[in-house]
């Protein structure tokens, strides 16, 4: 496949104009004009047209194929979704903050306060932002929030605990705020060590970041002990909500003792992501930390009984993005949960949990099952078996991308040796998992049989096995033209 | 001059009050083929455990812990365009660092060879 720029031909126009028959205005000063035209593709509109549509059927998606992305939760994006974002469309992101430009979109308003409710009440917590644009900018944001809480208590902080499982954004995050890491270790049943944790707690810890379920697809037990000591230091507890797809309706965070959380709007409640459309990562937090949310907020006025916006707040750590945030993927989200009830989400997590069970059962005969109990929505298994004929986890990898299936995650979590961490989502049908669960048998006895085979893999691809090591060593950007 | 190793897998060549630092041919190993070493700044200071320095693999990014106390004074900067090297020679020519010791008596905490390649049976 040729890349646009080599379909370029001189001359060739997408469009057509008329000649202009607007008098020219003065021309630009030559210091700010271009020396030569831009180079880019000329190309008329059905070469574009065909390069983009051949370029996405080469690509892999929900849309085309199993995605079982461990720690991504790649459900499916209903599109009926993608017509309830489209409604709003028109509106201009600042209508709001115009001079009585709130009663033009109450409706808008409306939306994000509702929103705002539902995650609040899912979640256990007392208010909620959805200003943060992404997973790692709700934790960003939830870490600025403890700071300016402990800043605001005059306690002297210094220290974050993370369990070594964690999602590697949890440690980067709070280093961006300031804080250094203290990493407890995985007792050998999956979960943190309750013994290092307790050692690892004094008065200058500001918070304990916990996934649960964690990266091992394994709920913590301790999680309210773990709260109680990280609170008897006012230390705060931080839940990354990566995994919810797990437990909506069943647990509630801010029940069992966190006071800060981020909800992935692109992985829990059906919105598109890995390239598919940029994320949401609204934070929620308890009545303590309420004074310290991001401006602006939508408040309901008692008197007019219109929602207004308010832009100030004297102890807020101010904006942490443009407009609302990402507003057509919250319009997609509150439609999700407005679509499923709360009925439908409580289903949503059993099915999860369900169908991740259901491939741990069928495939822990063949791959290695690390920590091997019920799981939650993901299972982690160890290419180690097949590591003895000399296969790795990424050579099962490439296998699969030639049989028609996304990969897992592997190598991750980190704590796995040859980590293959599967997550199905609710989603899938039970055909498509005895499909894939089939597929991966196929993978382990060949691993075995012909463990040379995997070598070449994939082989049915436009791009056949890359040299990772190369590229990462060799790194040789440029933009072309 | 002897090499002392630790459980998170950095040996510690000592020298007097000077320690040479690297990561072991197994962390190599684990590692998988290293693409980038990310080198602390000459004059850092750091207590024995901390954060020291960071290493990129195909697989993961990993820190790297300082086996001992002290001021980093040298610093191998040829694994910038050759992380590679940590590969082919992690306990020799990949030498990472050097730190001037504040305490040298910590060298008391970390393993020998035997005690090392006895704890990587136990792993």
């Amino acid at each position: 496949m040729q890349l646009i720029f080599e379909q370029s031909v001189p001359g060739r126009k997408g469009v057509m104009l008329p000649a202009s028959d607007v008098p020219r205005a003065a021309a630009l000063p030559e210091g700010l004009r271009r020396a030569e035209p831009a180079a880019l593709p000329e190309l008329s509109e059905l070469d574009l047209v065909r390069h983009f549509t051949n370029l996405s059927r080469r690509n892999f998606s929900v849309d085309t194929h199993f995605y079982p992305l461990g720690s991504c939760t790649m459900k499916y994006n209903a599109k009926v979704l993608e017509n309830a974002a489209n409604l709003f469309a028109p509106l201009h992101p600042l209508t709001a903050l115009l001079p009585g430009g709130s009663d033009l979109c109450q409706g808008a308003l409306g939306m994000l306060y509702d929103l705002a409710q539902m995650l609040a009440d899912i979640t256990g917590m007392d208010e909620v932002t959805a200003q943060p644009l992404a997973g790692a900018h709700g934790e960003m944001t939830g870490m600025l929030l403890i700071a300016a809480y402990h800043k605001a208590k005059g306690n002297q902080k210094k220290y974050v605990v993370v369990p070594d499982s964690s999602h590697g954004t949890n440690p980067a995050s709070a280093a961006m705020v300031g804080y250094e890491i203290i990493t407890i270790p995985t007792a050998p049943y999956g979960d943190m060590d309750m013994e290092l944790f307790k050692q690892a707690m004094n008065s200058e810890v500001a918070a304990v970041m916990m996934t649960c379920p964690n990266t091992l697809g394994l709920f913590n037990p301790h999680i309210k002990e773990i709260a109680d000591i990280a609170h008897s230091h006012d230390a705060l507890m931080y839940y990354d909500g990566a995994n919810l797809n797990a437990i909506m309706g069943k647990v509630r965070p801010g029940d069992v003792g966190f006071d800060v959380i981020h909800v992935n709007l692109h992985k829990t409640f059906g919105t598109p992501h890995g390239g598919g459309g940029p994320g949401s990562g609204p934070v929620g937090v308890k009545k303590a930390l309420v004074p310290f949310l991001p401006m602006p907020c939508i408040v309901h006025d008692d008197d007019s009984g219109q929602l207004r916006v308010q832009t100030d707040s004297p102890q807020s750590i101010g904006r942490t993005a443009n407009f609302f945030g990402n507003f057509g993927v919250m319009v997609k989200a509150y439609a999700y949960m407005i679509m499923l009830g709360r009925e439908g989400l409580i289903q949503v997590s059993e099915q999860a949990v369900l169908n991740a069970n259901y491939i741990k059962e069928k495939l822990k005969g063949y791959f290695e099952l690390p920590y091997d109990q019920t799981c939650m929505h993901e299972a982690v298994f160890s290419a180690s078996r097949q590591l003895e004929h000399g296969v790795h986890a990424i050579d099962i990898a490439k296998f699969l991308i030639d049989k028609g299936y996304h990969p897992p995650t592997v190598y991750f979590p980190l704590i796995v040796k040859e980590a293959i961490m599967i997550e199905p989502t609710e989603t899938e049908s039970k055909q498509t998992l005895d499909a894939f669960i089939e597929i991966m048998i196929e993978a382990a006895q060949l691993a075995e049989s012909d463990p040379a085979a995997f070598a070449a893999m994939p082989v049915s691809m436009p791009v056949t096995r890359l040299d990772e090591t190369k590229a990462a060593r060799e790194q040789n950007v440029c933009c072309v033209g | 001059m002897s090499i002392y190793f630790t459980k998170e897998h950095e040996w510690a060549k000592v020298n007097g009050n000077l320690a040479q630092v690297g990561i072991s041919e197994h962390a190599a190993h684990e590692l998988g083929d290293v693409t980038f070493v990310e080198l602390p700044a000459i004059g850092k200071q750091v207590k024995q455990g901390e954060v020291l320095a960071a290493i990129e693999s195909v697989k993961a990014a990993s820190d790297i812990y300082a086996p001992l106390s002290g001021k980093v004074v040298k610093v191998n900067s040829t694994l910038d365009a050759t992380p590679e090297q940590v590969n082919e020679s992690p306990e020799q020519a990949a030498w990472m660092l050097e730190l001037e010791l504040s305490d040298p008596a910590e060298v008391g905490s970390l393993m020998n060879k035997e005690q090392y390649d006895a704890y990587l049976k136990s792993l």
